[in-house]
């Protein structure tokens, strides 16, 4: 008989309350479970984190980065949506 | 650790594959740009770093067995701690590897079916034997040294994930090299038999370290590419100068002679160390080294007596699966 390929998960780390999960690498397992588990021996070895996610890496949907030209651009070019684009004189102080 | 020997980028077998897209390319890595899984590459670009990348967590993996031959048999609780916790890391460093390689491509049971089928190489260092306690001493100063050596640079490599995997890995390394460090000296301070048996360990090891980082640079005919790709930074001589010159005074801290007695220190400060013998070089990476074929079985062993498992926690998804699917129905 030949086993299945395990699944790809995704793992996501808290490292201290108050921080977002961050992502930190993947692992395979065959369910969520066993992936916590996994995750746990393998990036949490010295006391990285307080939370863990696992995701399954099929769930995840990524932008394509050919496309990131037309994803982002329209973000680039309006600098008005930054506070320095705006002018206050000195004497009004900080704002 | 330990992919210095074992680089050997592909030819440049470019030509079919888009001259725009290639050229663009070349100005993100020279621009310094990290390369991301999704992004267009060079198909000769994916390759290196599949084999490279899946070369080094073969030697991770197999770099478990030499050491793990002395966790039952340390000295002290204290010193079997730190043993059993160097030899997870470099599971760990494994499977950070494993899944770097994998963001190329390829399949961890692919990438572990070729190593298995003895078609994919590992680092020569593992085929040699672990004999007594101060060779664990020795493997954690010395080859994990020379490991730092060589994954530093590794941090910055172009491909994201590979840098990535090598940032956390070299900041456990240090704490392997440390420990190593430590054992050595315990030896040293202690009887003359102790120290003895640490002198025998340098002796045997020093030369197969020197060989980790590879052919001399004038017979080295692949560095070019992984060059021009930022996958490699410093050439093998430079990283192997770099290593004896930091390695000569730790010796000589410890008080054991560096088995080189041709070695001579140059007006700048380097040791210069004496002709390596390659011919034993190749023949470790050939298979003939004193130890190949016991590795490999136990990786093969190991592999097999896991099936089961394996076999079982896919089962057991399989029918949670189903159940959810049933339940879902109702």
């Amino acid at each position: 008989m030949t086993t299945p390929n395990t699944p790809l998960w995704e793992v996501f780390i808290r490292s201290r309350n108050g921080l977002a999960h961050k992502h930190v690498g993947s692992l395979h397992a065959s369910d969520a479970t066993m992936a916590l588990q996994a995750a746990r021996d393998i990036y949490t070895r010295r006391g990285e984190g307080l939370s863990i996610w696992v995701v399954p890496s099929t769930a995840i949907t990524a932008s394509d980065p050919a496309e990131k030209g037309m994803m982002f651009e329209p973000a680039e070019s309006k600098i008005y949506r930054h506070p320095t684009f705006y002018e206050v004189p000195e004497e009004v102080g900080h704002m | 650790m330990y992919t210095q020997a074992l680089n050997t980028a592909e030819a440049d077998d470019r030509s079919l594959e888009d001259v725009a897209k290639a050229a663009q390319f070349q100005a993100r890595i020279d621009a310094e740009e990290r390369i991301e899984p999704n992004d267009w590459m060079p198909a000769a670009y994916r390759k290196t770093l599949t084999r490279q990348i899946s070369q080094h967590a073969h030697s991770e993996i197999v770099g478990m067995l030499p050491e793990g031959n002395w966790i039952t048999r340390a000295p002290t609780l204290r010193r079997k701690a730190a043993l059993l916790a160097k030899v997870q890391d470099e599971c760990g460093h494994g499977l950070y590897l494993y899944a770097a390689a994998e963001t190329l491509g390829a399949s961890r049971e692919e990438l572990v079916d070729t190593m298995l089928a003895g078609k994919a190489k590992y680092s020569s260092i593992f085929n040699y034997p672990t004999l007594t306690w101060a060779d664990i001493g020795t493997i954690g100063w010395l080859v994990d040294g020379a490991a730092i050596m060589n994954q530093i640079p590794l941090c910055r490599c172009s491909y994201g994930p590979y840098a990535r995997a090598m940032i956390r890995v070299c900041k456990e390394e240090s704490f392997h090299q440390r420990q190593g460090y430590e054992i050595m000296l315990t030896l040293c301070r202690g009887s003359d038999e102790q120290k003895a048996m640490a002198q025998d360990a340098l002796d045997r090891w020093w030369w197969p370290v020197l060989m980790m980082f590879g052919p001399p640079d004038a017979t080295s005919q692949h560095s070019d590419t992984s060059t021009k790709w930022k996958i490699k930074r410093f050439s093998n001589d430079e990283l192997r100068q770099k290593f004896v010159d930091a390695t000569v005074p730790q010796a000589q801290y410890l008080g054991l002679t560096i088995p080189d007695p041709g070695m001579t220190q140059d007006a700048d400060g380097h040791w210069r160390y004496s002709a390596i013998d390659w011919t034993e070089f190749k023949q470790v990476l050939a298979g003939n080294g004193p130890c190949n074929r016991d590795r490999m079985a136990a990786r093969r062993k190991s592999h097999d007596e896991g099936a089961w498992v394996r076999e079982a926690a896919a089962a057991y998804a399989a029918k949670r699966a189903q159940r959810q699917t049933a339940q879902a129905a109702e």
